[in-house]
């Protein structure tokens, strides 16, 4: 699974009360969620991902809420991949059960700048920054964590599990 | 083993297990509420099973928006309470609970040594009665409503052994945020927190709860206590599960943790986490000058009877400042229904502060309280991130409920051991 886009970054400790604000946790289309991505931190954040972009970010990155609404905005945003230096761990279940790619990367914000163009090879964990040709070890996902983003999502997955 | 790993060797049929492995567990309570079950519910119905794999096992609880702020959300509500009759589960409405991480212990749901999941971040908070109890996010929740169970990896451990004695009006929250201002918001990110020693064997649940309630601020997957007598004590009379075990359940002498931390707090003075980081921690000292358009009172980490008793210890016999709006929210129907008896609430309407029906209140931004523009708040809840409680451009300070008082009667933050009490 390869996964290619231009790098948006953000700080350390990004909140899911700055990538998806409390008030429009009633709204249920994730179309409409994903007007509000990134509202604390960066307003024209939806119209900087909307052809798809991957976001890099510092440590604990979705601390805070269990609000499963942060990664679907990001997701419908046009974000194609997460990858932080860590990440908060209910974010990043959530990320993987809606099928949303992430990937731990320690080291990542000082090689990678604004706007660079990255591939992620998330089956071997690598990181490969196309702009100045580094290439950043990430922590590998375990197999069963890779078929669940395959199926595009915990719920397909267990769909497939069930019904086989 | 310490007591996360018993636990969760138990839970998934092994004789034990060690931080980093990956185990298949069962879960024996999952909690959704009214923002995080609508999503559950949705998720669930893709699955294509019919029924939840207990009904006995999933509670619903509404308390965020509740009673309904907008027309969204009494739709939400109203799927809730369809899923809820359909798959016959237990559900607190409006008026019957409260918030859900202060209605689960006390209506007997949170055992020593079971496997909590809820639908939430602070679902840490039952570790305070010695669960293995964490978040999730909605579509988990949906497939544990589906399976009854979840792959977890067996966390490392860090144990905070505390002694001392506390100051006068310094508090378990005052100790949680002093902690999280050492460790930092990622200090203890994927990490079980084990809280044990002198201080703690002495305080009450409603203490322990504010403690495990601020774990996943520092990153924890878990926050946790040993149960012991007191643990029994409050069990006794909300459950008819036997509490033999409770004894046995402790962390062996040669459990392994990463780090041991030893703190004492003898010193501690009332802490304050500054706006807008949970990890800004500094003594109310260094608080000077800050004042405050809104005092709160409540939410899943301070809104228990005996912090209502506090706050009432400060404010009875005077009023509050004039400009500032007083917000108390009892965390449960419960706590609501003890502090009318205690005559709390009549102390808090003299003092001029709005006593609220339980719900999460403006803690999250949701309804109730919202913050204008440059507004500033003092409150007990748990988080004080950009926009959580209404503007972006507001501020949130955390503090106890001692601390809370006592700013509300001056209009700015202030130490409550200033404050006659
Ligand atoms: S009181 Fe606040 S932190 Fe607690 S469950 Fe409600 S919204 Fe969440």
């Amino acid at each position: 699974m390869k996964i290619s886009g231009k790098a948006i970054k953000f700080g350390k400790d990004i909140d899911t009360d700055v990538i998806l604000p409390g008030k429009y946790l009633v709204l249920v289309d994730p179309k409409e969620l994903a007007k509000h991505a990134m509202e604390g931190i960066d307003p024209d954040f939806p119209k900087k991902a909307e052809k798809g972009i991957i976001i890099v970010s510092g440590k604990n990155f979705g601390c805070g809420s269990s609000r499963e609404q942060a990664p679907l905005a990001l997701k419908y945003a046009g974000v194609k991949c997460v990858i932080a230096e860590s990440f908060a761990r209910i974010f990043f279940r959530n990320s993987i059960n809606i099928g949303l790619p992430v990937i731990e990367c320690e080291g990542i914000s000082n090689l990678v700048n604004n706007d660079d163009d990255l591939t992620v090879d998330l089956l071997n964990g690598i990181v490969q920054n196309n702009s100045n040709n580094q290439i950043i070890n990430g922590i590998k996902l375990p197999q069963f964590i890779i078929e669940i983003l395959d199926d595009g999502g915990l719920i397909e997955n267990l769909r497939r599990r069930i019904n086989k | 083993m310490n007591i996360t790993e018993k636990i969760l060797a138990k839970s998934s049929n092994k004789i034990s297990v060690k931080s980093g492995e990956i185990i298949d567990s069962k879960v024996d309570i999952l909690m959704i509420h009214d923002l995080t079950g609508p999503l559950a519910v949705k998720a669930f119905e893709k699955i294509g099973v019919n029924k939840v794999w207990n009904n006995q096992k999933v509670i619903v609880v509404l308390d965020h928006q509740i009673p309904a702020e907008s027309i969204t959300a009494a739709e939400l509500h109203k799927t809730m309470r369809k899923f809820a009759k359909e798959q016959t589960l237990k559900i607190y409405d409006v008026g019957k609970g409260g918030i859900c991480h202060q209605v689960l212990p006390e209506k007997g749901h949170v055992l020593p040594g079971t496997v909590i999941l809820g639908a939430d971040s602070h679902t840490c908070t039952y570790g305070a009665l010695g669960a293995f109890a964490t978040g999730i996010g909605s579509t988990e929740a949906a497939a544990v409503m589906a399976t009854g169970k979840i792959w977890l990896k067996v966390p490392e451990a860090i144990k905070l052994d505390i002694h001392g004695e506390f100051k006068k009006l310094v508090t378990p929250k005052d100790l949680i945020l002093h902690i999280i201002g050492k460790l930092g918001a990622d200090g203890a990110i994927y990490k079980s927190v084990e809280f044990s020693g002198p201080i703690i064997e002495k305080m009450s649940i409603a203490g322990r709860m504010t403690l495990c309630n601020m774990a996943v601020e520092m990153g924890a997957k878990n926050g946790i206590i040993e149960p012991d007598a007191t643990t029994r004590k409050f069990l006794e009379g909300r459950t008819n599960q036997t509490l033999d075990s409770i004894n046995k359940l402790k962390s062996d002498n040669d459990a392994f943790y990463e780090k041991i931390i030893n703190l004492n707090v003898k010193d501690l003075e009332p802490q304050i986490a500054f706006s807008p980081r949970v990890d800004n921690v500094k003594p109310v000292s260094e608080a000077k000058n800050i004042e405050i358009n809104q005092a709160f009172i409540g939410s899943c980490t301070n809104g228990r009877l005996q912090d209502l008793r506090l706050a009432a210890k400060i404010l009875k016999g005077k009023k509050v400042k004039d400009s500032v709006r007083t917000l108390i929210i009892p965390a449960s129907q419960e706590v609501y229904s003890d502090a009318l008896k205690e005559g709390l609430i009549e102390t808090f309407t003299e003092a001029g502060a709005l006593v609220c029906g339980s719900s999460c209140g403006p803690c999250l931004g949701g309804h109730i309280g919202l913050l204008a523009k440059d507004e500033i708040c003092i409150s007990t809840s748990n988080r004080n991130f950009i926009g959580r409680m209404g503007s972006k451009e507001a501020k949130v300070f955390l503090a106890s409920p001692a601390t809370v008082a006592a700013s509300a009667i001056t209009g700015k933050i202030t130490n409550p051991q200033e404050i006659e009490a």
